[in-house]
């Protein structure tokens, strides 16, 4: 078998922060520091996915479901022994496997992200909360929603309450909101042109 | 030729452990006036701490000894303790080293026979043996100490119990009227050797120690293994006492971390295997684990590491552990993070846990060259320029034999720089 690193340097040159996989030196301190791994969330460490990543396994790591399960709690970055930003390659490399139509559309988080979360901001500049919860808890149909928000309703009244939640849903666009896409669009033609998309 | 050599072609060495004591006999012994400056009571350094040395497994104090002998020997050597480098002005082949001489509170002739130390009943705690159990105010650090005179902590000196030792002492060597004195010296070149002190473990906050009872540091244990030693060489647990016979050793704890110490310390991985043929020797139905990144036996070390692996009591993990708890009902540390071999996540409990701790060069914190010339590179060893010359750990991380090359090579330049001033 050959040593193929035509998938490591993908990752370094496209992938958010990639560059820094080739750091690691496979200590082991963000597994075992990672709150989600003793949950039993993923089935690969980030130490692990830097390996796959070196090792050429495209297709497992850019299907793979662990990226997707980080919280962001940053107890990798504080310990890792290198200065490897680690959460941030690993949201990196969730983003840029969504990019590349490999990540599972199904993915809780990344169906969040990509769709519910972008629409809702897109579509008046702002985030509007109640929709935004709506939307995820019924994305499984009405059943789970219904089912879902009964048990998160005290959550909601106290939001409510303590005026972190806005009760009405649609309060329409954000002032100057054409700039807003405007702003969006050269975005978009940015990100393109560096992906080699234009 | 060096018999005329002048007073001013003198070599300041600084720091009287194992690698100050080196360069000062290899220069003296070939005919080149030494000023060997010490800031403890004592000759030795961590060297003097040690319980054994790696690979042969002999006691420190033999090494010492003989170099003991080679200073007392050597009338061109001058023997400086309880004494600081202040400054260092000038430039290469004549520097005027000031030197401030701390009280000791008791004169040369103290004989050590420990009259004075029965008779006081004021206790500190005992840094020679890192605070784990108490000493006398008056005392000498270990029966192979050299100078082999009793020393006085300076706040006691001032008290009324010390008055009262004076009497005591058969030989009238206690003298409380000592006071500092400044010196200046002029000497050619200067060797700096200060050494290193083991890298404060309370900084790695993931890793408990100061917060877990049963979390210790290598150096620490070391003085354990000792016979003379706080626990009388038994390895037992602080919290409680008991026997530790289920021990593990984290290596690069604080060392290979760009949050503590960037660089490898070298001794550790050799420390930690030497130490675990302490508890399998001590405790023979004894289990030892070794976490680790990678294993650097260095130099022709290899042979020690097949050694220890030959024992099927010592388990090694590769790993890099996250974190240390604390099992509140047994006291037990209970060590976490990922086996890298095999992907499991483990949460382990032991009896006792021990941190291979790293060096950090004195010559970063507080024992920098008093020197506008000195230079350091980014961990803080100090680079060898002009006529300032860095040996043992003060240059590098290094074990005693790397100290002692290291130190023979810089009594080399420092001749060489002492002849060229002479011109």
């Amino acid at each position: 078998m050959t040593y193929d690193l035509t998938f490591a340097k993908e990752v370094y040159k496209n992938s958010e922060e990639g560059h820094w996989i080739k750091m690691c030196m496979q200590c082991g301190v963000c597994a075992g520091s990672c709150p989600m791994g003793f949950l039993g969330a993923w089935t690969h460490s980030p130490r692990q996915i830097f390996q796959m990543v070196r090792a050429g396994m495209r297709d497992e790591v850019l299907t793979s479901t662990d990226m997707w399960m980080c919280t962001s709690c940053y107890n990798c970055i504080v310990r890792c022994p290198r200065n490897l930003p680690i959460t941030h390659i690993i949201h990196g490399l969730a983003r840029y496997a969504s990019v590349q139509g490999k990540a599972d559309p199904k993915q809780p988080t990344h169906h969040f992200a990509k769709d519910i979360f972008w629409e809702n901001i897109v579509a008046t500049g702002r985030v509007g909360e109640a929709a935004l919860t709506m939307k995820l808890y019924f994305k499984d149909g009405i059943g789970e929603g219904i089912k879902q928000g009964l048990e998160m309703k005290d959550s909601a009244l106290g939001m409510l309450k303590a005026k972190r939640l806005k009760p009405i849903p649609f309060r329409g666009k954000i002032k100057g909101y054409p700039g807003f896409k405007a702003m969006l669009k050269k975005a978009f033609e940015l990100e393109n042109q560096k992906e080699g998309k234009a | 030729m060096a018999d005329g050599q002048a007073a001013g072609q003198t070599i300041l060495v600084v720091g009287g452990g194992i690698s100050g004591l080196t360069t000062a006999v290899e220069a003296a012994e070939v005919g080149y006036n030494v000023l060997l400056v010490e800031k403890t009571p004592h000759f030795g350094g961590r060297v003097a701490q040690h319980n054994k040395y790696f690979p042969k497994l002999c006691s420190p104090t033999c090494g010492l000894e003989i170099n003991y002998q080679r200073v007392k020997n050597n009338p061109r050597i001058r023997l400086m303790t309880l004494a600081e480098v202040e400054e260092i002005k000038g430039s290469t082949g004549a520097y005027t080293a000031r030197i401030r001489q701390n009280p000791r509170f008791v004169n040369q002739k103290c004989t050590a026979c420990g009259d004075c130390a029965k008779a006081c009943e004021t206790e500190v705690a005992n840094p020679y043996n890192f605070g784990m159990n108490k000493v006398k105010a008056i005392r000498h650090d270990h029966f192979m100490a050299f100078p082999s005179h009793y020393y006085m902590d300076p706040n006691f000196a001032a008290s009324d119990e010390a008055k009262k030792l004076v009497a005591v002492c058969p030989v009238g060597a206690i003298d409380l009227g000592m006071k500092a004195t400044v010196i200046e010296e002029k000497v050619a070149s200067v060797v700096w050797s200060t050494g290193w002190k083991p890298f404060n473990a309370e900084k790695i906050l993931p890793y408990g120690f100061g917060r877990i009872a049963n979390v210790t540091t290598n150096m620490r244990f070391e003085r354990m293994a000792d016979k003379f030693g706080p626990t009388g060489g038994k390895l037992v647990r602080p919290s409680d006492g008991k026997e530790a016979k289920n021990v593990a050793f984290i290596q690069c704890a604080g060392s290979r971390d760009h949050n503590y110490l960037a660089f490898c310390s070298r001794i550790c991985c050799l420390a930690s295997m030497k130490q675990a043929t302490y508890v399998r020797g001590l405790y023979p139905d004894a289990k030892v684990t070794i976490y680790y990144i990678d294993l650097r036996a260095m130099d022709r070390y290899e042979a020690f590491q097949k050694m220890v692996e030959a024992d099927a009591g010592v388990r090694w993990i590769k790993s890099k552990p996250a974190r240390i708890d604390e099992d509140a009902k047994t006291g037990n540390p209970v060590v976490v993070g990922e086996n890298t071999l095999t992907g499991v996540r483990y949460e382990e409990p032991y009896d006792l846990v021990v941190l291979a701790t790293g060096m950090e060069p004195n010559s970063a914190t507080v024992a920098k060259v008093p020197c506008s010339d000195a230079r350091y590179d980014e961990y803080g060893f100090v680079v060898s320029s002009g006529g300032l010359f860095s040996s043992g750990c003060s240059s590098q991380p290094s074990d005693v034999s790397g100290s002692v090359q290291s130190s023979t090579a810089s009594a080399l330049r420092a001749i060489q720089t002492a002849v060229n001033a002479k011109g």
